[in-house]
């Protein structure tokens, strides 16, 4: 693997993404209570809980899709590299470019591999005699290069699933995020694509800050630096992985790591 | 052998499968009766000739040509309009909008409005409303606009068949995935970004199916082009938007009731109406094909 290593080139520095007193309201059902958590370039953040602990809705306050649902009421404030992400003067297309999203299932557009892969890059007006360096620089960190560089006219549904995950990874690296979030997204991936994928991360995570969703708590201990553990929409413990798992302080995170919750 | 439950099973089958060949027998008939009736007077001359001796000799060129434009004229009318509203439906507007709950409910009004009140409609409000008021504007009053012409019968039926387009461009815009939108947004779009290149090439399948039924049903109605811009009988062929034009479907109905010498006019007539099948065939075949290639051309991606 060390030949495959990326020769992609983020924008150096650190980037740092930080929530301060998240809260998310459906009517009159609180989603997510009071969160603060930042992460920084140079680290894998992993958010463990179980379902309904509001870990999707936290990682989509952070790039501002959950405004798309007009039932969310959002309050508190989240910061890029000491911006405001709710700032008057930030435009909505340009930070999600600069925050990745990977979904928890692929979700290749019906196009072409090459297609979806310049996709952003098309959007984001960079001219198109640059997109092949960004294709390959990013197909290449998402450990897919070798197996699609002579198929990229195919259709990217002719993929498997594992590949089709990757591809979207690779996709949205083309545009050489600060931030990336990942939405559980091995979980419907076969063993050897997802160490793929965390493979990647490792790679990754000099150049970008990942937050990684898992529902796999073993994936949270072996792929992230630190580890945040949320319950019914509050943060119980946020730590060091190597921390939380061998020396949770609070009673419900050593129940949940240790498979006695619920 | 004789129990009741088996005599009543067997009595029920037959029935739905007399009421099956009742429809089949019908179709035949009818299109059987057009078929052999027709096909006698059928030939070149009588496609591309002028009707001549009071519609009892000659050809009904005119008619099909007629056909032709006003259904490409109504199809660029009701095309973008009828997907603007649905996009706007489905894409823009805000959930649970009562201008949008107020739309829909217009529209599966218009859907059951009579034919003929959209040509009395048409009359009125094209013809006698804009048309009079684009002369009085822009013509000095001189009769151009202000009566009959193919720009209004199309206007017309473009209004009688926007229902269509709209539900199938909706439903065509309602069966593309929400994790497609919501890719579109998480790599950078915009929303028109995300319509214009996630949503309408996905929909282009349905948006098509909806102007195919706009087509068929439009190249069939008489009723709206009666008295909107349908002409008894024209010796030249429509040149302007502000022409009449024969139509098909009123030139049947023309010959039916107004024909000085029916017997003379009986085998025209069914030529005609077999001209008239063949078309709308023909109408929703081309639309099929081209349907078929984008939606294979969508599928694997060029």
């Amino acid at each position: 693997m060390a030949a495959e290593r990326t020769e992609i080139s983020f924008s150096p520095g650190s980037a740092l993404v930080c929530a301060e007193a998240l809260y998310v309201r459906v009517n009159h059902d609180e989603i997510l209570k009071g969160i603060s958590l930042e992460a920084r370039s140079g680290e894998i953040l992993s958010i463990i809980g179980p379902a309904g602990a509001g870990k999707t809705t936290f990682l989509r306050c952070l790039n501002r899709m959950a405004e798309l649902d007009p039932d969310l009421q959002i309050s508190g404030s989240i910061w890029l590299d000491g911006q405001s992400i709710y700032d008057a003067s930030v435009e909505v297309a340009i930070l999600r470019r600069q925050v990745g999203t990977v979904f928890s299932v692929p979700i290749p557009l019906p196009m072409t591999i090459f297609e979806n892969l310049v996709f952003g890059l098309e959007l984001s007006g960079l001219p198109s005699n640059r997109h092949l360096q960004r294709v390959e620089a990013a197909l290449r960190a998402a450990y897919l290069w070798e197996e699609v560089k002579d198929r990229l006219h195919e259709p990217a549904r002719n993929l498997s699933g594992g590949q089709q995950q990757r591809l979207c990874l690779a996709r949205t690296l083309t545009l050489e995020p600060k931030v990336l979030l990942l939405d559980e997204p091995t979980s419907g991936l076969d063993p050897i694509s997802t160490a793929k994928i965390e493979e990647a991360l490792q790679q990754l995570k000099s150049n970008l800050a990942v937050i990684l969703v898992t529902n796999n708590v073993k994936q949270a201990a072996r792929a992230s630096d630190r580890t945040a553990f949320f319950l019914f929409g509050e943060l119980i413990e946020f730590e060091t992985t190597a921390q939380l798992y061998t020396n949770p302080r609070d009673r419900r995170t050593a129940d949940y790591i240790s498979g006695r919750f619920g | 052998m004789f129990d009741r439950t088996r005599l009543a099973g067997i009595f029920f089958q037959s029935l739905t499968a007399v009421a099956c060949i009742t429809i089949v027998a019908m179709m035949v008939i009818i299109l059987g009766n057009i078929l052999i009736h027709g096909i006698q007077r059928l030939s070149v001359g009588f496609l591309t000739k002028a009707p001549m001796a009071g519609m009892t000799s000659g050809g009904i060129f005119p008619a099909i040509f007629g056909t032709f434009a006003l259904v490409l004229l109504m199809t660029i009318a009701v095309i973008p309009l009828g997907v603007a509203t649905a996009v706007y439906m489905h894409e823009y507007a805000p959930k649970r909008s009562r201008m949008v709950h107020l739309v829909r409910l217009a529209i599966q009004n218009l859907a059951g409005v009579p034919a003929i009140v959209f040509g009395l409609f048409g009359l009125g409000f094209f013809i006698e409303f804009i048309g009079r008021g684009m002369d009085k504007a822009f013509f000095g009053g001189r009769l151009v606009y202000g009566q009959p012409a193919i720009i209004w019968a199309a206007l017309t039926m473009a209004l009688l068949t926007l229902p269509t387009v709209v539900v199938a461009t909706e439903e065509a815009l309602r069966a593309i995935p929400q994790s497609y939108r919501e890719v579109a947004y998480s790599l950078g779009a915009t929303r028109w970004q995300m319509i214009r290149r996630v949503v309408l090439p996905q929909a282009v399948g349905g948006i098509l199916t909806g102007g195919i039924l706009a087509i068929s049903r439009g190249s069939g109605e008489v009723a709206p082009v009666m008295f909107t811009g349908a002409a008894y009988f024209l010796p030249e062929l429509p040149t302007r938007l502000h022409n009449q034009f024969m139509e098909l479907g009123y030139h049947v109905y023309v010959m039916t009731t107004q024909s000085p010498d029916v017997e003379a006019t009986k085998p025209i007539l069914y030529s005609t109406v077999l001209v008239l099948l063949m078309l709308t065939f023909l109408l929703n075949f081309t639309a099929i094909m081209i349907r078929a290639r984008i939606r294979r051309r969508l599928r694997y991606g060029r």
